[in-house]
């Protein structure tokens, strides 16, 4: 069966041959335009006169558009309607777009833009966390809150307490093919857009908005993205709205693709947090309360936010049970890049939260770090008891709302979910945590990768060596999976047999280099027990599958591989009732495998079987469906089931630094991932390694800065920094772990796109583990754990 | 310009190309070779590299999007597409790649498959260094080295080592001579020279600046030399980084450590120590060290030469001493014992940018420091000796006292900033490091961070 195979990537030939096409790659007309923005420079002002005169005359310039020249909606918003195309009079942020310059080529438009006489009146910009806050400046009308149980109850039973701060750093997507989008105007004002997006349907509904057309009007296709990572959720709306809005209204294809710092400077990126803890654990080493503030830096627009910050909120548990536990969010509003979503969305900010706190807690209670995560893990299939308690949150006002959108507040009417099992631990969301491997996995990770011997090295190293320090950390990873709005979690998919009997798949996820068409094909390729190459696999298309989810929070196989799945049955259904019929069979024994059909004794190639079934007159297309069972969440009482289950994993990771600089580099890292029963081992252990390194590089050297008149000073590979190739550790052990998933998904899989990501949390423990080393107080690293954050983290360890 | 080039085995021979176009928007813009990729038109993400070679050269990865068309002048170009046998017949490097899983979205493959197979037609098997400058996103990097390694024993293609000959017109404006330099210099003292285009590249690309007239270096052979004597190590300023790194590395290992560092492969393949040197950066990584070394500089307008210490020239940020149609020849240094150190400090150790660059050249005779010569990148406006510090030393003993009255003294010499690399007081901070560094060296203490080993 072509499932569980650990096949290569579908595009891997035509990738390494140059031959796979990304937007900017699509051949054009001739007489396509290219378009490029007017940005801000001021972080926020008035915009009291827009000279456009030189721009206007400059060479190869066509046009330019204000937003007075914008047909109907003038938003790119996915949520709140509060993020214009092109700013009217007041400015937000540093690289917000004002005017859109339409040229012959990129490069004129590039030029042109640069041309503008824009006058500003200047207001005070609330850029960091502490201005916002101090100008109650947020989006919601106050903070949210989960939590349960009695946080003074349990401070007061507990033998240590900590109390912090921790401040983490946003992080750049740096997908390496920049936003792009093209527009090629159709017959009656219809248009087509090619978008590099993560979400089809959203640029649809978007692009139709900003026509002031019905959604039947516009078609979105995409057949692949040079990376995403959260970054083309929503940050492409812009382009394809102005490609469309040019061509609408000059009839000529436009297009439109950011350069690097225009990208950089105009998109959003990863939430920067502060999370404030005071946390307690026993003298036996369990966690007694946990207190958290998160404090997430939203940027001007609200955007994906709020479920960044719930998610933020959902996983500030990690793999830990906690009795009594509040957990409060702040989503501040500032004059800056509207943050968005990223891999992870909001979770990573969650969990550094609560691993800084056993990071915090081991070193105060003299507890061994993994002994005390060890502790507090859940229990495996969660057979201890927890309590759970409702907490009342203020009610937000239902805005107009965009259904497809993560960036939707809560449409769907909650169900109240059933009370857990008895005995099961819950997580403070009332959530019962039945599927736990945390104990199993770290246990073999341990010694698999030699935990107790290594950590007794380290300290000898540490104890032989000045200047240089070493550091190990082993961190657990429980991830939830599906949307936390609950009604995004549905899929459809499209297949058809064509009479030669091959098959043409399509489905509402799109590819941004996961592999998630490889797995949908190695589904459907199994479903009909053909070989893999029967099955071809096609770009998405909101023509073909309508009203399609983002592909994000890990959903895309999950989802697609079951609607897939199910237009494959339905297929087969239709195929095999009607070959029953002619062989005079019953038509449960008919059996696809092999690439042939057997009917009551006869074994039928499956092309000819096809070709039977189409002179039948048996129609060989299909839908398929799914939506995920079982979910049901309020993100207002921060109650319910929001995740059909948990993705687990673990890492332990050695760091060495440098105790005069700051300098640091990983070792070796060891990694146990639950994939459920993978679709792919190979792509992914593609995913876990690749989660991981970007991970890791969020932690590290990766460092967003702002200057104080709030530009963005790190826009461009020279000065933000990824991760380079001699940054992997040299020794890089990455495993699956063998763990059916217990909820019924497509071949028991489990979701991998985001939560290897949060592995590389082990790599800033780690290096806190290090600087630890170097004196007797807790050195509270920041991240990213820069040089420079390392060694003012050495300063405080040596107090 | 005139230029003439092969392409993926094909003449090409273009009239009057505009000189600041560039290769990458060549290729996609008027080739329609959509391969090479634009990742980031600033040659630190290697998604547009691109193969050349001087016919029957060695093949070199460089960045097609900094590559300005008449550098292709008289060279051999190989794109992704050129990278198959002409039967279609994947190189080794493409198909361990596919059978590696070293794609996953594969906007950067392009440029890994071109700079892999440059590699594997050298026989270079340094992965980390030969794909510094390649980003991913996606792959975390551990497939791809895998593929490299995998395709490392496979034979280099017929089509990638077979010699091509190709004859390209002599252009006033692409100099063959030092002298034919001078002579077009002195005549057009208002040009922009363009070496290797590293840094310049970005004024087309990033300030979109019109440069005007220029005139292209990479043709200037008898000025890429390194000519070690009995006296002295003098180098031609046409000399790429990296030929100069291994001339350098018997002589001053240090050195020629900072030059592994420095950008990468592709920058080193393209940049001269001229133009770091010209360019007058106050970050750039060659004039510290060569300032320890005590380097002369050597100037050249049309006939007439001057030579003055290269410290000397950068006089004030974004200033040097060099005169309308007056450009660097060469720079020289004496031999000397090596007690050169090179210390770079950057967020991300490969293809970064220094936020201190620490150049430490001390000499200790039975104990007492005889000669100190210090110099900062990143400290100040300029490159720029520390002449406190090296007072403190000078005469001292070689003991920690002396390194912590050194340190003090150091704080005198610079009053560095802050910006997106580092703040001024962490600068300060590990640049009094740097000099601790050295001294905890020289006891044999273990200070390097990428000498540690899992």
């Amino acid at each position: 069966m072509s499932v569980a195979k650990p096949l290569p990537h579908d595009a891997a030939p035509l990738h390494v041959t140059g031959q796979a096409r990304y937007v900017d790659d699509i051949p054009v007309p001739a007489n396509c335009l290219h378009l490029a923005f007017g940005t801000s420079a001021h972080a926020r002002a008035t915009v009291t006169a827009l000279d456009l005169t030189a721009v206007k005359s400059a060479p190869g310039v066509v046009a330019v558009l204000t937003a007075d020249d914008l047909p109907a909606a003038n938003d790119v918003s996915p949520s709140a309607h509060d993020e214009p195309l092109l700013a009217a009079g007041e400015v937000y942020y540093i690289g917000q777009p004002i005017f859109l310059v339409v040229a012959e080529t990129h490069l004129a438009a590039r030029k042109a833009a640069r041309l503008a006489e824009i006058t500003y009146a200047e207001h005070t910009p609330l850029l960091t966390i502490d201005e916002a806050l101090a100008a109650n400046s947020r989006f919601e009308d106050g903070p949210r809150e989960y939590g349960r149980g009695d946080l003074a109850a349990g401070f007061a039973a507990a033998a240590t307490v900590v109390e912090g701060t921790l401040e983490m750093g946003g992080q750049e997507h740096f997908y390496l093919e920049g936003q792009a989008a093209l527009a090629l105007p159709q017959e009656g004002g219809e248009m087509l857009v090619h978008s590099s997006t993560q979400h089809p349907t959203e640029i649809q509904h978007k692009v139709a908005e900003t026509l002031g057309t019905p959604m039947n009007a516009v078609r979105v296709e995409i057949r692949r993205m040079g990376g995403g990572f959260g970054g083309k959720e929503s940050q492409g709306n812009a382009l394809a709205c102005a490609c469309a809005v040019v061509a609408a209204q000059t009839g000529r294809p436009a297009k439109m693709r950011y350069d690097r710092d225009d990208d950089m400077m105009i998109t959003g990126k990863r939430h920067d947090f502060r999370i404030a803890y005071r946390a307690g654990v026993d003298a036996g080493g369990k966690l007694t309360a946990v207190d958290f503030t998160q404090y997430a830096r939203c940027g001007w627009a609200q955007d994906l936010s709020l479920p960044v910050a719930d998610r933020a909120m959902l996983h500030a548990d990690n793999a830990y049970f906690i009795p009594n536990v509040r957990i409060v969010s702040h989503r501040l509003k500032t004059h800056t890049q509207s943050a968005t979503a990223y891999r992870g969305f909001g979770g990573p900010q969650g969990m550094l939260g609560i691993e800084r706190v056993m990071d915090h807690l081991a070193a105060e209670s003299g507890i061994e770090a993994l002994t005390l995560r060890q502790k507090n893990f859940y229990a495996s299939g969660g057979d201890t008891s927890g309590k759970k308690m409702q907490l009342e949150a203020p009610k937000v006002s239902a805005a107009e709302e965009d259904l497809s959108s993560r960036g939707a507040t809560q449409v769907d009417d909650p169900e109240t979910p059933p009370p857990p099992p008895e005995g099961v631990q819950t997580t403070p969301y009332g959530q019962p945590v039945v599927d736990s491997v945390c104990h199993e996995m770290v246990e073999a990770l341990c010694k698999k990768a030699d935990y107790a011997a290594r950590k007794a090295a380290v300290d000898a190293f540490n104890a032989a060596n000045p200047v240089l320090k070493k550091g190990l950390a082993l961190t657990p990873v429980k991830f939830g999976i599906s949307f936390t709005l609950t009604h995004l979690n549905q899929a459809g998919a499209l297949v058809h047999v064509y009479q030669d009997g091959s098959i043409h798949m399509n489905h509402g996820g799109t590819e941004m280099g996961q592999g998630l068409f490889q797995k949908v094909a190695q589904v459907a390729a199994a479903r009909f027990g053909v070989p893999l190459e029967r099955v071809k696999i096609t770009a998405t298309d909101t023509a073909k599958v309508p009203n399609t989810s983002a592909t994000a929070a890990s959903s895309g196989s999950d989802l697609n591989g079951m609607a897939v799945a199910a237009a494959c049955d339905e297929l087969k259904a239709r195929i095999g009732a009607f070959l029953a019929e002619v062989h005079q069979a019953d038509p449960a024994t008919v059996q696809f495998q092999n690439d042939t059909v057997q009917v009551g004794g006869n074994t039928i190639p499956w092309q000819k079987a096809i070709a039977e079934a189409y002179v039948g007159r048996v129609s060989l297309s299909a839908t398929g469906f799914y939506k995920t069972p079982g979910i049901s969440w309020d993100r207002i009482k921060g109650q319910g089931r929001p995740f059909y289950y948990f993705a687990y994993g673990a890492a332990l990771t050695e760091v060495v630094i440098d105790t005069l600089t700051g300098e640091n580099r990983m070792l070796r890292v060891d990694i146990l991932h639950d994939a459920g029963s993978s679709l792919n081992p190979a792509l992914d252990i593609g995913q876990v390694e690749g989660g991981f390194i970007q991970g890791a590089g969020w932690l590290t050297t990766e460092e967003l800065v702002w200057d104080a008149k709030g530009r963005l000073t790190t826009h461009a590979p020279s000065t933000y920094k990824i991760p380079a190739c001699s940054d992997r550790p040299p020794v890089f052990n990455v495993a699956l772990w063998p763990n059916a998933n217990r909820e019924p998904t497509i071949y028991r899989s489990k979701a991998v796109g985001e939560p290897p990501f949060m592995l590389g949390i082990s790599a800033l423990m780690a290096l806190s583990d290090a600087c630890a080393a170097c004196g007797p107080h807790y050195p509270a690293l920041e991240a990213p754990a820069t040089a420079e954050h390392v060694l003012e983290a050495i300063a405080r360890a040596r107090g | 310009m005139d230029i003439t080039f092969l392409l993926n085995g094909e003449t090409v021979a273009l009239r009057d190309a505009h000189p600041t176009t560039t290769v990458l928007d060549w290729l996609r813009e008027s080739r329609g070779l959509k391969g090479t990729k634009e990742g980031c038109n600033e040659g630190d993400c290697g998604a547009c590299t691109v193969m050349t070679r001087l016919p029957s050269g060695p093949w070199q990865a460089q960045n097609a999007c900094i590559l300005l068309l008449p550098h292709l002048h008289g060279r051999e170009v190989r794109t992704v597409e050129g990278v198959a046998a002409p039967d279609g017949t994947l190189h080794p490097v493409q198909a361990a790649m596919v059978a590696h899983h070293g794609s996953q979205c594969g906007f950067c493959t392009p440029g890994f498959i071109t700079s892999m197979a440059a590699a594997h037609a050298n026989g270079a098997t340094d992965y980390n260094d030969k794909l510094a400058g390649n980003l991913c996103r996606c792959t975390g990097y551990a497939p791809i080295v895998r593929a490299a390694e995998a395709a490392a024993q496979e034979p280099v293609p017929p089509h990638l080592t077979s010699p091509s000959s190709l004859s390209a017109q002599p252009q006033p404006e692409i100099p063959e001579s030092a002298d034919a330099l001078a002579e077009w210099y002195a005549a057009h003292p208002q040009a922009t020279l363009i070496a290797g285009a590293t840094d310049v590249g970005l004024w087309v690309t990033k300030k979109l600046a019109d440069l005007g007239e220029v005139a292209f270096l990479h043709r200037v052979t008898d000025l890429n030399f390194v000519d070690v004597t009995e006296t002295e190590i003098r180098i031609g300023a046409t000399t790429p980084i990296a030929t100069l790194r291994e001339a350098i590395a018997p002589h001053h290992p240090s050195l020629a450590e900072l030059f592994r560092r420095y950008g990468s492969e592709q920058v080193r393949q393209a940049a001269t120590i001229g133009g770091n040197i010209a360019n007058g950066s106050p970050i750039g990584d060659s004039p510290p060290a060569l300032i320890a070394l005590g380097a002369t500089l050597h100037l050249r307008h049309g006939d007439t030469r001057r030579a003055l210490p290269l410290e000397d020239f950068f006089i004030d940020y974004g200033k040097q001493d060099r005169a309308p149609g007056e450009f660097v020849e060469g720079v020289s240094f004496p031999r000397q014992p090596d007690t050169l150190r090179c210390y770079k400090l950057s967020k991300r150790f490969d293809q970064d940018i220094s936020a201190v660059c620490g150049c430490f050249n001390i000499t200790v005779e039975s104990g007492t420091v005889t000669q100190a010569r210090i110099a900062f990148g990143g400290m100040a406006g300029t490159p720029k000796r520390a002449a406190a510090t090296e007072a403190a030393l000078t005469g001292n003993p070689w003991t920690e006292a002396t390194i912590e009255a050194a340190a003090t003294a150091l704080a005198s010499d610079y009053q560095p900033l802050s910006d997106m690399r580092a703040s001024a007081a962490y600068r300060m901070d590990a640049a009094q490091n740097m000099l601790r560094r050295y001294f905890h060296e020289s006891q044999g203490t273990a200070t390097s961070v990428l000498e540690v080993q899992p």
